[in-house]
């Protein structure tokens, strides 16, 4: 009985282990890390550039403000109206893409999602993988596919500045084909290191739209932790002294 | 001045000052409490957190399932108006968010400092019972709060969670609908679980609150050592062993307090999330009655209980078995026919029970959160068959948890238990 109590509390602790590396490591280890740093705003300016160059076309950010994100982003008024705005939308207005929701879904099935919390739900190293990770596939309708969200209806919107990628086939453990790995037939504008970097920017952009007040977050809560720290001393002082004459 | 004021108040209401005086300053508590002490009244300060922060929040939240947006309704549009628009919305609402999973931290902690010490032990059976009310009136309130983001894990957690009262045989059905307000979660749901997180359960929780507090302070409080220190008094009344509530422990607390706002500002600042345990990923998608999350599952405080409710292979008994965890504790008082109240002085086999039910209690949670589901691979090697490793490991504890209770009855009622003497006077103060 005793043996068989410690083998499953063993078994908990290693269960404990196992869920904490998971967290980690989240989405199962297969992804790309983005390393995206927020506080880098020369990153995230390229990356709404080439949000709205690549991306508003189709997808809509309907909680992202263009007045909040030239605030949030140091660009002026007149720079996001002539650079990112792209939909005669007004400065206050929301990011909403130039393709009507109803013709989307009739061309690729579905709208493409909003994106304003994508970062949130599926973590920017997802994101970065996903731009990644697309190839050429004659088998789907608009010719492409991806192997980190596979037969995704989405073609590969970044393909001039990637190049073209092709899928590298082996064999499952079960004999049926799998992707083994992508690799580049015909390069793209950039190179590899610049699309990457290019990559990172748009998720480090797709982030902060997720979270925008993930900016001022972290920096306040600095100065909370220090004031309540002092806070806290002083509580102790207080009752150290009053405690004083308990016996 | 003040002397003026407080004069005018005891002419007009006489019985303020005396009643101030029996709760605070001629209060005696035991000057032994421990750090696990704290977190009565830690639970009192998040309530009020949630209540300051909710009433700032209702005031933005719309509780409408219509459409604002392809897809997108106008309540989890709200929220994200909150969080983005509002000014110091986004403060606003992590403080209520980390308020909802601090509030069960400290609240399973505070059950469990109860179970170490015997503070359900006569005579504070209705302190543990009101309590335990207190614990059934927060899953409520927690579970409909969670409902109102309406995202998609929102949606079909409620979806989840009313249908368990489908399992009622014969009325089961319709309560189902009648709850819903519909057949599948919809406006009417959102709409009277806003009116009940926001009014009704928050009214009900305070009442039990000042009753649990009256009847704490009617018997007095037990302690580390679970001696009553009321059998030892001086000349006055006073117990020796006793110190005024105010100032000894509202300074004390006040210290807890800071340690405690440590955390949470860290968290609120750091992690608002904290990894998709407190802000589940799946939530920042908008409700979706077609599209399933790739694994339903509650919030993290929820996670034991939806654990036993899985481990169990049919629905009415595993709903059973689930209510059956909380209706056990509810009749721990009675269960435990021990005469030593503290776990210092108790036998063996309740600290090794107790370990051991606590262990119990974390690892249904982790079977609950599927976190055992995404381990047993990486232990077992990809073939693993998840399903019957985890429910071997999940339906042991269960068998663990609920032998516990079996276990406390048998131990105590035989008089199997060896006990230390237990002192006469408590043994340790700070």
């Amino acid at each position: 009985m005793t043996k068989r109590v410690f083998f499953f509390i063993a078994l908990s602790l290693s269960l404990l282990l196992g869920a904490v590396s998971a967290q980690a490591s989240e989405g199962g280890g297969e992804l790309m890390s983005a390393h995206v740093s927020l506080k880098d705003k020369a990153s995230l300016q390229r990356g709404a550039r080439l949000y709205f160059n690549y991306c508003s076309g189709c997808h809509s950010l309907h909680f992202m403000r263009y007045s909040r994100m030239a605030e949030d982003l140091g660009l002026t008024e007149k720079e996001v109206m002539n650079n990112l705005n792209f939909t005669g939308a007004k400065f206050q207005g929301h990011a909403i893409a130039a393709m009507p929701e109803a013709d989307a879904a009739k061309w690729f099935g579905k709208a493409p999602p909003d994106l304003s919390l994508k970062v949130a739900e599926k973590g920017s190293d997802y994101v970065y993988s996903y731009l990644n990770s697309f190839y050429l596939d004659p088998e789907r309708p608009v010719g492409w596919n991806n192997t980190v969200f596979p037969n995704a209806s989405m073609p590969n919107p970044l393909w001039e500045l990637q190049g073209l990628q092709v899928a590298e086939k082996g064999k499952a453990a079960d004999g049926s084909e799998i992707v083994t790995g992508l690799k580049l037939e015909q390069p793209g504008r950039m190179s590899p290191e610049q699309f990457h970097a290019a990559t990172r920017d748009l998720t480090a952009f797709l982030t902060y739209v997720s979270e925008p007040a993930a900016l001022k977050r972290e920096s306040m809560g600095i100065w909370v932790l220090l004031y309540l720290a002092a806070f806290t001393f002083l509580a102790y002082l207080l009752k150290h002294e009053y405690w004083k004459d308990v016996h | 001045m003040a002397g003026a004021i407080a004069r005018w108040f005891n002419e007009r209401a006489p019985g303020l000052a005396p009643m101030y005086r029996k709760h605070m300053t001629e209060y005696y508590a035991p000057k032994n409490f421990n750090v696990m002490y704290y977190f009565g009244s830690l639970a009192m300060l998040v309530l009020v957190n949630q209540i300051l922060t909710g009433i700032f929040l209702a005031m933005f939240y719309k509780p409408s399932a219509l459409e604002v947006f392809p897809g997108t309704s106008e309540a989890f549009a709200s929220v994200y108006y909150i969080m983005r628009d509002v000014d110091w919305g986004w403060l606003i609402r992590y403080m209520h968010t980390t308020g909802a999973s601090m509030f069960f931290v400290v609240v399973y902690l505070h059950m469990f400092r109860g179970l170490m010490y015997g503070s359900y032990k006569k005579p504070r059976e209705l302190v543990w019972i009101l309590g335990m009310l207190i614990f059934l009136v927060l899953m409520a309130e927690a579970f409909m709060g969670y409902v109102l983001p309406w995202g998609n894990m929102s949606f079909w957690g409620a979806k989840v969670i009313i249908s368990l009262f489908g399992a009622i045989p014969v009325v089961g059905e319709t309560l189902v609908h009648w709850i819903m307000g519909d057949f599948s979660p919809a406006d009417a749901t959102l709409n009277r679980f806003f009116s009940l997180h926001v009014v009704a359960l928050p009214i009900v929780l305070l009442l039990l609150v000042v009753l649990h507090l009256a009847a704490l302070h009617e018997v007095g409080s037990n302690n580390p050592d679970g001696v009553e220190i009321k059998k030892k008094k001086n000349e006055k009344g006073i117990p020796l062993d006793g110190i005024p509530f105010h100032p000894y422990y509202t300074v004390k607390d006040l210290f807890g307090v800071g340690m405690f706002l440590l955390i949470c500002a860290f968290i609120i600042f750091f992690a608002p999330g904290m990894g998709g345990w407190f802000l589940e990923h799946d939530n920042f998608v908008p409700a979706n009655h077609l599209v399933t999350p790739a694994a339903i599952k509650p919030v993290w405080y929820f996670t034991p209980f939806y654990a036993i409710l899985r481990m169990i292979p049919f629905k009415l008994p595993g709903v059973l078995t689930m209510f059956g965890a909380i209706i056990l504790l509810f009749l721990t008082p009675w269960i435990d026919r021990g005469q030593v109240k503290s776990i210092r002085y108790r036998g063996t086999g309740y600290k090794i029970a107790l370990a051991l039910f606590a262990v119990s209690f974390i690892s249904l949670g982790l079977v609950g959160a599927e976190v055992t589901a995404e381990a047993i691979p990486m232990i077992f090697g990809a073939n693993a068959d998840i399903t019957s490793i985890e429910n071997l490991f999940g339906r042991f504890w269960v068998l663990v948890y609920f032998g516990f209770f079996v276990f406390l009855w048998v131990y105590t009622y035989f008089g199997l238990e060896k006990t230390k003497p237990v002192p006469e006077r408590v043994t340790t103060h700070d």
